[in-house]
């Protein structure tokens, strides 16, 4: 029955499409067309007037022209007359214009508004639906405004044909997509909910998918949707595969119906309702059982359909994540496909399996299948399929089969596409260190990462090992005797000289005792590579040189020769003759024992988290690693590997040796030990007393330096005021001044600037944040020529801020003469997250009289935010694992300044989040990720701001793993636009 | 949530292109190229998924033509897949070939509209669609 034939209908036109398929050229089409044009324009401008087939037609041959890829600037108005035509076949064609060039001419919307309303009024449902499907195909706000508050009514009037229905349902769907605020909840809420229970399963399927639209949002309200859902289910999945005639595909009954519906479930936690559970539970293993029954069918179609289903159930199993034996029969299911001859079933398999790992009931379950995940890592052909194999193992590697994997892995390494070997050698670096029984196998596995894929291998990961080696005495000397056999490979990576470098600079004495690694082997070793190296690699072999120097005095001379060889002393780059110099210098004039302390062993890391896991987070969005944090399954595993950390005493009460090593404020893990650790030991050294950390006002120069985030255990122990001062109680102080919000929110996207300014009193701020630490300078400045006296700004916290955030200040002298400025320093530590900034509260006396002023320090959550970069495949991944309604936040608003993009990107960044390119489709909105630090907890943070310019509105979406985070960062920023 | 669906020749031609979100017009014309390079070079051993930019492509290959439906990552292919069949299937379509689809492109959008509404699937059913088209090709 070939409904659809050449020619029917419009003859000019198939005349039209015909010519241009037989141009020749290009330019024989584009002649040919505007022809046509110039035809069409003058039928349109003619007197006579058209009727509506020749309407039809020419608006027709302009939509042609238009998907052919050429501008149309003409017949809008023709099309926008086919709306109001009795006949259906102009009237599609109008809207299907109208649909198909909207974005191109958005004028057009507020002239066919009419014609929609009068077809939306008309009754006919053929009309209907055409009205409907333009509001759905356009979606606009201009549209919702219009339309939103109609189509509810339609939606549950019970003369509504099923057609219209249906239409209603998806069209409303798409304008709460776009303006949820348009919508208005109401009693058809109710109504939409027992539509899961209408005859037509056409309706059913278009109103599934808008409940689940609706219920992420306002979840309790759409909560009986779950019995109704689960009752419909159970009536299509225990049916036979004829019974639903219609909507039966290939002997299964309404599998996509089936899928929508187990999707709306996962909105859910399990039902509560023992009846209603029973009846579920029920379902899922009816199509566990169904999926091991003989197929009605050979037809790959039956399979598919059948498998769309089992799939969709067994995420549900996994969101439930409380159904052992689900779990386990999901688990077995998914192994089946495993070796399927089909590569889309092997490929979800393995993709839906990686869920299940992270389960602590299906767990082993998965274990069992290592083998087969295995060899699909070796043999399959398609990447993709490949790439999910190697996500599984990770997933699936605990301290039982680590080894395995990580040798796997390895293994597959010197084969894998080069767009994924960064991130298995992340993987093969953090499974690594996490399940090491002993260290020795650790460095001989990330020592094999830099041999098979050395350019791969980020400063993460050697900057790692290095750590760890420092940290752990039982593993140094194996390390060295392993670097330097490594080194004795002809053609060695860079990446490992660095490594080799500074293990044997540390610890080569432990191994200097056998004459094959003897001090002048080790020396010409390294100096061997030296020549081929790049600055930075030299660089850290110059320190290891010094080193050498101290370790094995026999050294010296030689060392010395190559220090005072003029490539060295007389080198371009300033860094390797300032080193050489420095390390000349120092070799000459320090005594043994000065030497031997300058040059000390490196103390143990202070120890948060591993750098290559925040690297991967980074890669992969903040809740990568989390399977791994988890040690519910693996609970052995944090005593033996998480003793990384340093004895707290080692930190917290530096030696004088530490600290003349600038490593009072240890790097933070993603800053080059040898490098700036190098660097920071010459100024240190010949500085003296100059690096210990001053107690008085900081110079503004030394600011950042000093904020290098001090170890962990003892934040403020070296800012320390002597003496704290005495926070009076907050009925000692008066409200904030009406104005305290408003001179607030000026700072939550900068850090510097005026807060306030009065006749009397100016006070700036000038502020920085690193981590969960952050140190502002207030300066108060004295406007007026008399003396304050009695002059005491204190810091206030109000309510449960004391938990919340720490402040310490320094007092500040007690007067301040006239056109004068003092300074005070505040020390400020975010502990978790909070809600309310503290107050700051400034008193002194003014020729006699008191002045009290109350203001909110402008500390705000956001400053704390730490940018993270990551791809947007990873953004959005992380996106959806933040899809809990509680986790988003979300503000349509009026802008209240001139909407410019570079403006808008300058205040995010100043917000503190990063700025995300290529992530958001449209290039006009803006997307950004971070991670809010305190003390206590991490909280990942995304954002979305989407500009309207045309409605000169702004809609920001915030996505944290914590609800009040998500809802009082929105609220921040909001008020900057 | 489909976000495009898009019909291609092993050319490049596009046959038919629905948009279920804002594009603009560059950018419609680049997801179109960079959609026919993704999956012209992939054979049968291949799946038929192929990550795209954040979202995912759901494609299937009719002689000369490829129907891709691109969804958000944690969309379920299969039944993509199979929706794909399903449209293409229609009896309205029996025995179309691809210039049909060319000489009655207007009429494509229709049948698409009756199956898939603001990026969702509507209608499933190979009876109501075929009795709905014919409904309508009766009207003038």
């Amino acid at each position: 029955m070939p409904a659809v034939s050449k020619g029917d209908g419009m003859r000019g036109l198939a005349v039209f499409i015909s010519d241009i398929r037989n141009c020749k050229s290009k330019e024989a089409e584009i002649k040919r067309i505007n022809k046509e044009l110039a035809n069409i324009r003058s039928k349109f401008k003619g007197d006579k007037a058209l009727d509506g087939y020749s309407k039809k037609k020419y608006v027709c041959k302009l939509l042609f022209i238009f998907l052919l890829g050429h501008d149309i600037d003409f017949g809008h108005m023709e099309a926008v007359n086919l709306l109001s035509s009795n006949k259906y076949t102009e009237k599609q064609i109008g809207y299907l214009f109208i649909s198909v060039l909207v974005n191109s001419n958005s004028e057009l919307i507020r002239l066919i508004n009419n014609a929609i309303k009068n077809d939306l009024a008309s009754r006919n449902p053929t009309f209907m639906c055409l009205a409907l499907h333009c509001i759905a195909n356009v979606g606009s706000r201009e549209m919702g405004e219009a339309f939103a508050a109609d189509i509810p009514r339609i939606l549950v009037a019970g003369d509504s044909m099923d057609s219209v229905k249906q239409s209603a349902a998806l069209c409303l769907l798409r304008l709460y997509k776009a303006s949820p605020d348009l919508v208005p909840m109401g009693e058809w809420t109710a109504r939409v909910v027992h539509l899961l229970n209408d005859q037509h399963m056409g309706v059913v399927t278009a109103a599934v998918s808008l409940i689940t639209c609706l219920c992420k949002k306002n979840p309790d309200d759409f909560k009986t949707c779950v019995s109704l859902a689960v009752s419909r289910l159970s009536r299509i999945v225990s049916s036979a595969s004829t019974d639903l005639q219609d909507y039966t595909y290939y002997f299964v009954p309404a599998p996509w119906l089936s899928v929508k519906l187990l999707r709306l479930l996962q909105c859910y936690p399990p039902p509560e309702d023992a009846a209603v559970k029973g009846r579920l539970v029920e379902c899922l293993e009816t199509v566990l059982n169904k999926a091991q029954e003989p197929p009605k069918s050979k037809k790959v179609q039956h399979s598919n359909a059948k498998n769309a289903i089992l799939f969709e159930t067994i995420s549900l199993i996994i969101h439930y994540d409380s159904e052992p034996n689900l779990l386990v029969r999901a688990c077995n299911q998914l192994g089946q496909f495993l070796q399927h001859r089909e590569t889309n079933l092997r490929y979800l398999a393995l993709e839906s399996m990686c869920t299940l790992a992270s389960s602590e009931f299906s767990h082993e379950a998965v274990k069992t299948h290592i083998d087969t995940v295995i060899n699909a890592l070796k043999t399959e052909r398609d990447v993709s399929v490949r790439q999910r194999a190697a996500d599984l193992l990770y997933a699936m590697c605990d301290r039982s089969n680590a080894k395995q994997i990580v040798s796997e892995m390895l293994r597959y390494l010197e084969t894998a596409d080069y767009a994924i070997r960064e991130e298995i050698v992340l993987k093969v670096a953090i499974l690594a260190e996490k399940y090491a029984v002993d260290y020795s196998w650790y460095v001989d596995t990330i020592l094999n990462l830099i041999r098979i894929a050395g350019d791969y291998v980020s400063e993460e990961v050697w900057y790692r090992v290095l750590q760890i080696v420092t940290n752990r005495d039982d593993v140094q000397g194996y390390a060295a005797k392993t670097v330097f056999e490594a080194l004795q490979a002809p053609a060695c990576h860079e990446n490992m000289v660095k490594v080799g470098g500074y293990i044997l600079g540390e610890f080569g004495n432990l191994i200097a005792g056998d004459p094959r690694s003897s001090p002048p082997v080790q020396f010409s070793l390294l100096h061997s590579k030296f020549h081929l190296c790049s600055v930075a690699t030299r660089a850290l072999l110059l320190s290891t040189y010094i080193k050498f120097i101290n370790l094995f005095p026999e050294t010296k001379a030689t060392i010395q020769g190559v220090l005072r060889a003029g490539s060295q002393l007389r080198n371009a780059d300033v860094e390797l003759q300032q080193r050489a110099v420095e390390y000349l210098t120092l070799s000459s004039v320090a005594s043994t024992d000065v030497l031997a302390t300058v040059l000390e062993e490196m103390p143990p890391f202070p120890e948060r988290e591993s750098s290559i896991l925040a690297k991967l987070k980074r890669k992969k969005g903040p809740g990568a690693g989390s399977a791994l944090d988890d040690g519910r399954r693996d609970p052995s595993s944090n005593d033996i590997n998480g003793g990384m950390e340093p004895t707290p005493s080692t930190v917290s009460t530096p030696s004088p040796s530490a600290d003349l090593l600038g490593l009072r404020a240890a790097p933070p893990p993603a800053a080059p030990p040898a490098s700036a650790g190098a660097g920071n030991l010459l100024v240190d050294v010949f500085d003296g007393p100059a690096a210990q950390p001053s107690l008085g006002p900081t110079p503004e120069e030394a600011f950042l330096s000093e904020l290098e985030p001090p170890a962990p255990e003892s934040p403020m122990a070296l800012l320390a005021d002597p003496a704290p001062a005495a926070d009076p109680g907050p009925e000692d102080i008066g409200p904030p001044i009406p104005e305290a919000d408003e001179l607030l929110n000026k700072f939550v996207c900068k850090n510097n600037g005026v807060l306030f300014e009065n006749q009397l009193l100016q006070i700036g701020v000038k502020s920085e944040f690193r981590q969960n630490l952050g140190r502002m300078y207030l300066f108060y400045g004295n406007k007026t020529s008399v003396q304050f006296q009695n002059f005491s700004p204190t810091v206030v916290h109000p309510g449960d801020l004391q938990t919340q955030l720490a402040v310490q200040t320094k007092r500040v002298a007690a007067q301040v003469d006239g056109g004068a400025q003092v300074q005070q320093v505040l020390n400020i530590e975010c502990l978790r997250d909070f809600l309310t900034p503290p107050l700051l509260s400034v008193r002194f006396r003014y020729g006699g009289a008191p002045q009290a002023l109350t203001l909110k320090l402008p500390v705000t959550i956001n400053k704390f935010f730490q940018p993270t970069e990551m791809a947007a495949q990873d953004f959005f991944q992380r996106w959806k694992q933040l899809s809990l309604p509680q986790q988003e936040a979300q503000k349509i608003f009026k802008a209240n300044h001139p909407m410019d993009a570079e403006v808008t990107k300058a205040k995010l960044l100043g917000f503190g989040s990063a700025l995300l390119d290529n992530v958001d489709p449209n290039p006009e909105n803006f997307v950004g990720a971070g991670i809010i630090q305190t003390k206590a907890l991490q909280v990942g943070c995304l954002l979305r701001l989407e500009p309207n310019a045309q409605a000169q509105m702004y809609r920001l979406t915030l996505r944290t793993s914590k609800e009040p985070v998500s809802r009082h960062l929105c609220e921040l920023l909001a008020q900057q636009f | 949530m489909i976000r495009f669906i898009l019909i291609q020749n092993r050319a490049g031609k596009t046959r038919l292109a629905k948009w279920y979100m804002q594009f603009d017009d560059d950018e419609k014309q680049k997801l179109i190229e960079e959609v026919h390079a993704v999956v012209t070079v992939r054979d049968a051993k291949h799946t038929n998924f192929v990550e795209f930019r954040n979202f995912k492509i759901i494609y299937r290959r009719y002689a000369g033509l490829y129907f891709c439906i691109c969804v958000d990552v944690n969309d379920n292919n299969l039944a993509y897949l199979e929706a794909i069949h399903n449209f293409v299937l229609n009896e309205y379509f029996h025995n179309v070939c691809e210039l049909d689809l060319v000489f009655n492109f207007y009429k494509v959008y229709t049948v698409v509209d009756e199956m898939f509404l603001a990026g969702e699937i509507r209608e499933t059913s190979q009876t109501k669609v075929l009795k709905q088209l014919l409904m309508l090709q009766s009207l003038e």
